[in-house]
């Protein structure tokens, strides 16, 4: 699957860990949360970082804990329709202030880019073929945001009273 | 005129939704993603595949528009429809047969005149609706508008709440006379006073219709203004992550409330709110007054108004009384009326305009009110700032074109969804229903001594017709390839709600206007002076109504 990192095509430094397969000796690895809860001890031991994977009936509380520890977190979209994971993501961002990777798997399409990176996803494991290009073009396809979100960007509200606020202070600036 | 205008945001927003909408039709053309792909992207913006073509849903927030929207409504209807569009129960309107290459086009259009159909349907949060009679009517604590407006931004393109369990639906309403169903709603958004003097609002949550109707409980008293977005942000927040994904007819809040209990969603809601009521959500005075300023009252002419003038038209014309007496109802400003124009002639489906009747209806409304016209969720069309001494005019102009049947909230005046003759979930007609039920109450003299009757009709269990909140509910469904129709009493979608009682067995397509016929009969006879079919069947049940409706059961078990 190639991965988009802050809309970059980067290798994937990660390796998923299925859960009936053993954890490899070394390298990054992301697993389960049944398997992070069961072993935890023994990888956390490990040199390499440990990331973890969260099915959509999952939520951010069940890491809420373990943070610190987590290098990764990464959502599953079963399918696309599944707006979980946007809730759960912004908690983690927001709430307990992660600010490791969150991923996007699962069901990823370009149409939802910018909807996760608002909502906290800096990596997405996209569709083969999916270029930087795609990226910029679903993420730049609007760029007025009614709503706060875990991208902390300026929403409509703020830069309407911004404004107002400043052209107050310096009326001259506001060109009358 | 007397509305929300966009400014360069809203605007840029709109106009890069259409651009993107585009590109999405184009790949869908090319065949560069699935159906099943395209299908939310396409819902997202309104458009439904239905039976025969792609129909078109536009949003009108909280049922406002302009004569130059609905001139635009018009000229879309003639160039890419028939030459006639469906307001619909959301306050909506709806274009029947378009090609799919020309949606972006239409969409791009309908961006000049500060409209779009974003999130009209999908499991996303709908329209906005409001009081079709918000800052004129007398009984109204503040312009529910103002903060219809203000969910309606918050809720466009909501990155977290955009692929929801189900839809979602928000009523305000700002007078303690509901007029918006608000507790058949996900959410009704309450104006209301606390004990301190301050304005803010109740929340109700968790109403609906559908298959498992539901009136909406208190999950708030009184939440004050400021944290309008951040309240609403951390219950659909829950909604969001409790709501059941695995069966869609268990996935509205409703259910969710239902199956929790509201004291525990309550605690919920309020847990998360606490993290977030302060943050950037919080809601500035200065947003508020700037959407408020958009909704002051248009110009009124406050000189002596002669009301001799218009008591000399009733008398002379017993057909402008009768009108002036079902179709207007009292104005805030002296002099002033709000006048409801009727979508609902002998013959015409319910909801339905021509291209033609809505340029006239813009005309008409930039003549005699401000320019503004509003649409109801009972699918008519209002005037609200109307000159007494212009009625009798405005009546003749709406004579001609078929909008001034004198039969608002009487049994003409019917709700009913599109049903089987568009609809792909329809399971039977029911405009041809509407349709037999009118002629057979044409009368409307008889119409005006039956007195106020709701009667709603819908084509299936999903319930667009409101059937459950009809005085006289009328549900399609289908057996064996045959259409019935089930009959439901009793059903109230004020403040007082009730969801109407099933009386028995479904009628046949043929037998069903007799049975609207017993009906209320029945209650005619049993009517006390002053009830309303609704007063009377609350004091006297269903078991009068069961007889009279099915006589040999009852001669059976007697």
């Amino acid at each position: 699957m190639p991965l988009l990192k802050r809309g970059k095509l980067v290798d994937d430094p990660w390796t998923h860990v299925a859960d009936e397969v053993a954890v490899p000796a070394s390298g990054p690895v992301i697993v389960g949360l049944k398997r992070w809860r069961d072993e935890r001890e023994t990888l956390l031991k490990r040199a390499d970082p440990v990331g973890v994977r969260l099915q959509s009936d999952h939520t951010a509380g069940d890491v809420a804990g373990d943070l610190e520890h987590l290098g990764v977190i990464a959502f599953a979209f079963p399918v696309f329709r599944d707006g979980r994971a946007y809730s759960n993501a912004r908690r983690l961002r927001e709430r307990y202030g992660y600010t490791g990777e969150i991923r996007a798997i699962g069901n990823v399409l370009r149409d939802q880019y910018l909807f996760m990176g608002r909502c906290g996803f800096d990596a997405l494991e996209v569709k083969e073929g999916e270029t930087e290009r795609d990226w910029q073009k679903a993420t730049q396809a609007i760029g007025v945001f009614y709503q706060a979100a875990a991208d902390g960007r300026e929403t409509v509200i703020q830069r309407r009273h911004r404004r107002t606020a400043m052209s107050l202070r310096h009326p001259q600036a506001s060109g009358k | 005129m007397v509305a929300y205008r966009y400014d360069e945001f809203d605007q840029q927003m709109v106009n890069e939704r259409v651009e993107q909408f585009r590109d999405q039709v184009a790949r869908r053309i090319a065949g560069e993603i699935t159906e099943d792909e395209f299908k939310p992207l396409r819902l997202m913006n309104g458009l439904y595949l239905q039976l025969h073509a792609y129909m078109l849903r536009i949003g009108i927030p909280y049922g406002m528009l302009s004569s130059v929207q609905l001139r635009k409504l018009a000229n879309i209807a003639r160039k890419y429809d028939r030459g006639y569009g469906h307001f619909t129960t959301r306050q909506c309107i709806q274009f029947n047969w378009l090609k799919l290459e020309d949606t972006p086009d239409i969409l791009a259009e309908l961006a000049e005149v500060q409209m779009h159909a974003i999130q009209t349907s999908g499991n996303s949060f709908r329209n906005v609706t409001a009081d079709q009679y918000a800052g004129v009517a007398a009984d109204e604590l503040e312009d529910s508008r103002t903060y219809a407006e203000i969910i309606r931004q918050w809720g466009l393109l909501h990155p977290e709440f955009s692929y929801l369990p189900r839809k979602f639906k928000i009523a305000v309403s700002g007078s303690p006379h509901d007029r918006t169903a608000a507790k058949f709603h996900d959410i009704g958004v309450i104006l209301k006073k606390n004990d301190a003097g301050e304005t803010g609002f109740e929340i109700m949550i968790g109403g609906g219709q559908g298959r498992t109707p539901m009136i909406a409980q208190t999950v708030r008293e009184f939440l004050p203004k400021r944290h309008l977005l951040s309240y609403l942000e951390a219950l659909l927040r829950i909604y969001n992550l409790m709501g059941r994904r695995d069966n869609i007819f268990k996935a509205k809040l409703k259910i969710l409330v239902y199956a929790l209990g509201i004291d525990e969603m309550q605690k919920l809601i309020e847990e998360d709110w606490r993290q977030i009521k302060d943050g950037p959500l919080k809601l500035p005075q200065a947003e508020i007054d700037r959407v408020a300023a958009h909704f002051t009252p248009p110009p009124y002419e406050t000189g002596e108004s002669d009301a001799r003038v218009l008591d000399i038209h009733k008398f002379e014309s017993p057909a402008f009384a009768r009108w002036a007496r079902t179709n207007v109802a009292a104005h805030k400003q002296p002099g002033y009326a709000i006048v409801n124009l009727s979508l609902k002639a002998l013959d015409a489906p319910p909801g339905d305009a021509s291209a033609d009747q809505m340029d006239t209806v813009a005309d008409l409304a930039e003549r005699y009110s401000f320019g503004e016209i509003r649409v109801t969720h009972e699918q008519n069309l209002v005037f609200a700032h109307v000159k007494e001494a212009d009625l009798y005019r405005l009546w003749r102009s709406l004579d001609e074109i078929g909008f001034a049947t004198p039969n608002l909230s009487l049994i003409g005046d019917m709700i009913c969804c599109p049903g089987l003759d568009y609809c792909g979930l329809a399971n039977a007609r029911s405009i041809p229903v509407a349709q037999r039920i009118g002629k057979r109450f044409a009368d409307l003299d008889r119409q005006l001594d039956i007195g106020e009757l709701r009667l709603k009709i819908s084509g299936c269990i999903n319930a667009c017709g409101h059937h459950h909140v009809g005085h006289i509910g009328i549900l399609g469904v289908e057996r064996k390839g045959e259409e019935y129709y089930q009959i439901t009493l009793g059903g109230n979608p004020a403040m007082d709600a009730t969801i109407g009682d099933v009386v028995g067995p479904a009628f046949s397509s043929d037998d069903v206007v007799d049975a609207v016929e017993t009906v209320v009969t029945t209650y005619v006879k049993l009517r006390a002076d002053g009830e309303r079919f609704l007063d009377t069947y609350r004091r006297v049940g269903a078991e009068p109504f069961k007889e009279k409706l099915y006589p040999e059961k009852t001669d059976a078990a007697a």
